[in-house]
């Protein structure tokens, strides 16, 4: 039998740096130079501007689906995001954003579809059919913004895949490239990003594929070059900058619920009455509508599926959405 | 220059212009805000001022707790002295702290927070932070200390141990996901407590020795 004595000077298994953490070294370094930086300075939202008119404008026609509420300002829509692969600050997004490449970009759809295959964003996505939609968005953490949605409906897009009779849920993937989104070096979630929806749900007409805002194309913290948007549901459902949809018969895992089941159900419809463990969702903080006091106080009822409950409740009918949160 | 020289009136008044800094900060913030200025707390300010000032309390308390293992390093017994205003300034955070929480997100109801208190853990372990820093600020004058006598007052003020773990703990509650801030200052923390574990282990075995040295 062989016994091999390492020499003195060698370096014990567990005081090697794993392979991975040496590759990926000097993001390991600036990742930590960062946070201590972030650490003399506490986390505020100190907001780098997007100026609207940098963004190519759209053509679009003017939807019926446009609620009357005061529109919440291009600025906090674009420097107030949720949107991890950038980082976990609200701010971060607007920062770091910039590094993600939208040109070319092309969506690969699997599973239970007759047309699967990878497709180029400009042959699934017909600009001269837009229509901008003003929808209410609803975060999770109880705050609420009005957008001006561009884009189209996203049956519109789904239906050209064919989905066979075993399709019963569709899946979204959201891009994830440590280089452009170095947000994606921690993994305050599990990368990439997935979020789901129910045949039904994804079919509704209230869902919405939005490649625009604000009558701009979509700012990449925004989610560009096109984003899922479901108005009724709470807003990490609303899934950015997608490169991958898959069609099956069998429910799907999403992000959320997969960090915190008990926080995050699949379904995830604005919903008053269900409690987020931590925090009530009975009203919600109006967000970038006012200015100065009366605006950071402004604060309304949470309705109902978002106040799309005419669109929307008959999906649910008979589920306990307790349950089905 | 020599640091030892500096005065220890001197230290004090950095360190009161450096921990009043954050708060004066905020307030021009605010003040900006309602002047209808362009102002550093972004389009949710609530939101904003909530988290700095957890940022701040937090953070305040830590560095109240380096000033022991500072004053071990550097051999300046003066430091001691600062640690008062350290953590009163940590208790004025705290109490900003929850003060915008009970007053911008509540609207000062106080059933509400109760509620809270009663339902969600991490509002349950902020606010039993808050109720064990409240017997150390008001224990903090000399006048206190005296009537305590040292050794009850040394024993009582150990809980700002369990309140700056209790608001760490708290931190990492409120985080969505797994957040990499809150494992900053858990492992400050640590490095902190294990400091003067190593220190009073040190301590104790080195009494022990002399004991058994003794009795040789």
């Amino acid at each position: 039998m062989l016994i091999r004595r390492p020499p003195g000077f060698a370096l014990k298994e567990n005081q090697v740096t794993s392979q991975s953490v040496y590759m990926h070294r000097r993001e390991f370094m600036a990742a930590f130079i960062a946070a201590g930086g972030a650490l003399a300075l506490p986390n505020v939202a100190q907001a780098k501007r997007a100026r609207q008119g940098d963004y190519a404008p759209l053509k679009a026609t003017k939807s019926s689906y446009a609620i009357e509420d005061p529109l919440t300002s291009w600025e906090a829509v674009t420097s107030y995001n949720n949107f991890y692969e950038y980082g976990t600050g609200k701010g971060d997004p607007a920062k770091k954003a910039h590094k993600l490449i939208t040109k070319p970009w092309s969506i690969t759809v699997e599973g239970e579809a007759g047309k699967i295959g990878i497709y180029a964003l400009e042959d699934l996505i017909d600009y001269n059919a837009l229509e901008e939609r003003i929808y209410r968005h609803r975060c999770v953490e109880a705050w609420s913004m009005v957008i001006p949605w561009v884009g189209v409906p996203l049956a519109s897009v789904l239906k050209r895949f064919e989905p066979n009779s075993r399709a019963k849920y569709v899946q979204f993937i959201t891009k994830n490239n440590r280089k452009e989104m170095p947000g994606t070096f921690w993994p305050v979630l599990k990368w990439p990003y997935r979020e789901g929806l129910r045949m039904d749900e994804a079919f509704n007409p209230l869902a919405f594929l939005a490649v625009g805002v604000y009558g701009r194309i979509l700012p990449n913290q925004n989610g560009a070059p096109i984003r899922l948007v479901v108005p009724w549901k709470y807003g990490y459902k609303s899934i950015k900058s997608i490169v991958g949809i898959r069609f099956s018969e069998t429910m799907p895992p999403t992000s959320w619920n997969m960090s915190a089941p008990r926080e995050y159900g699949f379904y995830s419809n604005v919903n008053p009455n269900v409690e987020h463990p931590r925090w009530s969702q009975a009203s919600e903080r109006i967000i970038g509508a006012q200015t100065g006091f009366a605006g950071a106080l402004a604060r309304r009822e949470t309705h109902m599926f978002n106040g799309y409950g005419d669109e929307v409740a008959s999906l649910y009918a008979g589920m306990d959405l307790r349950v089905n949160h | 220059m020599n640091l030892k020289t500096i005065s220890i009136a001197r230290m004090k008044l950095a360190l009161f212009i450096a921990l009043g800094l954050p708060a004066f900060w905020l307030f021009w913030q605010w003040a900006m805000l309602l002047a209808g200025q362009s102002n550093g707390l972004g389009v949710n300010p609530v939101e904003a001022t909530n988290r700095f000032l957890g940022d701040t309390a937090l953070r305040v308390l830590l560095i109240t707790l380096a000033i022991t293992p500072m004053r071990d390093i550097t051999r300046m017994a003066a430091l001691t002295q600062l640690r008062r205003m350290a953590g009163l300034f940590a208790f004025f955070y705290v109490c900003l702290h929850l003060s915008s929480y009970l007053g911008l997100d509540l609207f000062f109801s106080l059933a509400k927070l109760w509620k809270d208190v009663l339902k969600r853990t991490y509002i349950t372990l902020g606010m039993s932070a808050f109720a064990l820093l409240l017997p150390l600020a008001l224990t903090s004058t000399n006048a206190a200390r005296r009537r305590l006598g040292p050794k009850h007052w040394t024993r009582l003020h150990w809980l700002i141990y369990p309140a700056t773990m209790l608001a760490v703990t708290h931190h990492f509650f409120m985080a969505k996901g797994f957040q990499i801030m809150p494992v900053i200052h858990a492992s400050l923390l640590l490095f902190l407590l294990g400091w003067r574990v190593v220190k009073w282990m040190r301590a104790y075995s080195a009494q022990n020795g002399k004991k058994m040295s003794n009795s040789s």
